[in-house]
């Protein structure tokens, strides 16, 4: 028998906030798995970018404690493969901002090591002060 | 031909082994990279989400300067910006492509940027400099060679920012052949590997160096496993992680072999036979230098 999920107001709510800043429909994941099959960094992260898909898309607001977000890179491999045409990497971004929109930073310029600043190239300083400071 | 060109902050720092042989190898083909004038930075990573446009400024204001450029009379008819940094190519190519498709986004950004002379009119088109030399033919290419890349076999690295997304990739998302053409056209050989398009690890080499440690070693050691002598990229952070980064493979992983990383700028200077002191050799991790 099919069983219906229904989502309170508040996980309507965060279903409608992610899809309005990563402008995708995420709705529509068929939940087939190719985000995680391809994903570089799926080694890395404690929930596979089509769980995230899923627990948004069922208003799952915990998910926000996931590391997943912060582990996605943008590297756009699930962008160009996903038969949905859907951009996790959006989602993941969106998922970030809402963090981010709280003040919460996810590096702290204390913690990188005088040799290490010396070596890294603007490159990467400026890439990841963008993606992890609000 | 002359072109606007845009080259970032890394490659008037620690990625100077990029710019200086690829402005050299350009010229001798017959293009004139002109430097922007007063270009700022792209901002590195895009920004994905729709809404805080704020984010697209910097890379938008470049624009600018390509449109004055044509209108001094610097550049003529030329609305294509080249770029030679996988990174600036696609941040400044994905901002462009938004304001170009939302009329509403530009007119917002051109408001904001109401102290300047002109408005961005959505002319420009982002270019990278390998697919300029593709359509010059690699014939062009072969011949300029005078120090065919005889015996070497290369690795082909794309990474993410060249290829991806697809309305920006530089070729075949999951099939790209330009950088073996290219490899081709010098008189190398390359290999045929699983790991061009893999994901480096990007920016966690700032705050989580374990990722980068682990994907850079696992791309190498696959460049070896299918003969490869060295790998080329067009990526100052891809180079960072790939090559400097090898030290820090190497005290977690002793077994590890280590492996020349170049720049697809420094394998044409060599190739080319350009002036010793333009490749910039000393500026790579792991010397390449006894290979060519």
């Amino acid at each position: 028998m099919a069983k219906l999920i229904k989502l309170d107001d508040k996980g309507v709510e965060f279903l409608d906030k992610i899809m309005e800043l990563s402008g995708e429909t995420i709705t529509l994941c068929d939940q087939c798995g190719t985000c995680s099959g391809g994903c570089p960094f799926i080694a890395e992260m404690d929930v596979n970018p089509s769980q995230i898909m899923r627990q948004v898309m069922i208003g799952q607001k915990n998910i926000m404690e996931s590391k997943t977000m912060w582990i996605c890179a943008s590297c756009f491999t699930c962008t160009v493969r996903c038969p949905r045409e859907l951009d996790v990497s959006k989602v993941a971004e969106a998922l970030r901002q809402v963090k981010l929109r709280e003040a919460i930073d996810f590096i702290d310029i204390e913690k990188i090591s005088e040799e290490e600043a010396r070596i890294l190239p603007s490159i990467a300083i400026v890439g990841a002060f963008r993606k992890f400071t609000g | 031909m002359k072109l606007p060109y845009f080259p970032g902050c890394t490659l008037k720092t620690t990625a100077t082994n990029l710019e200086i042989p690829a402005l050299e190898v350009a010229k001798r083909l017959g293009i004139e990279m002109i430097e922007l004038d007063r270009w700022n930075c792209c901002g590195v990573v895009s920004y994905l989400v729709s809404d805080d446009l704020m984010k697209h400024l910097a890379p938008v204001r470049n624009f600018l300067r390509v449109q004055e450029m044509n209108a001094k009379g610097i550049v003529e008819n030329e609305n294509r910006l080249v770029t030679l940094c996988s990174m600036c190519y696609n941040t400044l190519s994905l901002s462009n492509k938004r304001m170009q498709k939302n009329p509403d986004d530009l007119q917002k950004i051109n408001d904001f940027m109401h102290r300047e002379e002109t408005k961005y009119d959505g002319s420009v088109e982002v270019v990278h400099l390998l697919p300029i030399i593709r359509e010059l033919g690699w014939e062009a290419v072969r011949k300029q060679v005078k120090k065919p890349l005889k015996n070497i076999k290369v690795a082909s690295y794309y990474g993410c920012m060249l290829l991806r997304p697809k309305d920006v990739g530089i070729d075949d998302a999951e099939d790209p052949q330009i950088l073996e053409e290219l490899v081709s056209a010098l008189g190398g050989e390359t290999i045929d590997w699983d790991s061009g398009s893999r994901c480096c690890g990007s920016y966690h080499t700032v705050n989580n160096k374990d990722i980068v440690v682990n994907l850079s070693k696992g791309i190498i050691d696959d460049a070896r496993k299918n003969g490869a002598d060295v790998i080329i990229t067009s990526c100052p952070l891809c180079a960072f992680n790939l090559d400097s980064r090898q030290k820090d493979i190497m005290e977690k992983y002793p077994e590890f072999e280590s492996m020349p990383v170049v720049f697809f700028s420094q394998l044409m200077g060599a190739a080319f036979d350009i002036e010793k002191e333009k490749l910039g050799w000393e500026a790579n991790y792991i010397s390449p230098e006894l290979l060519f």
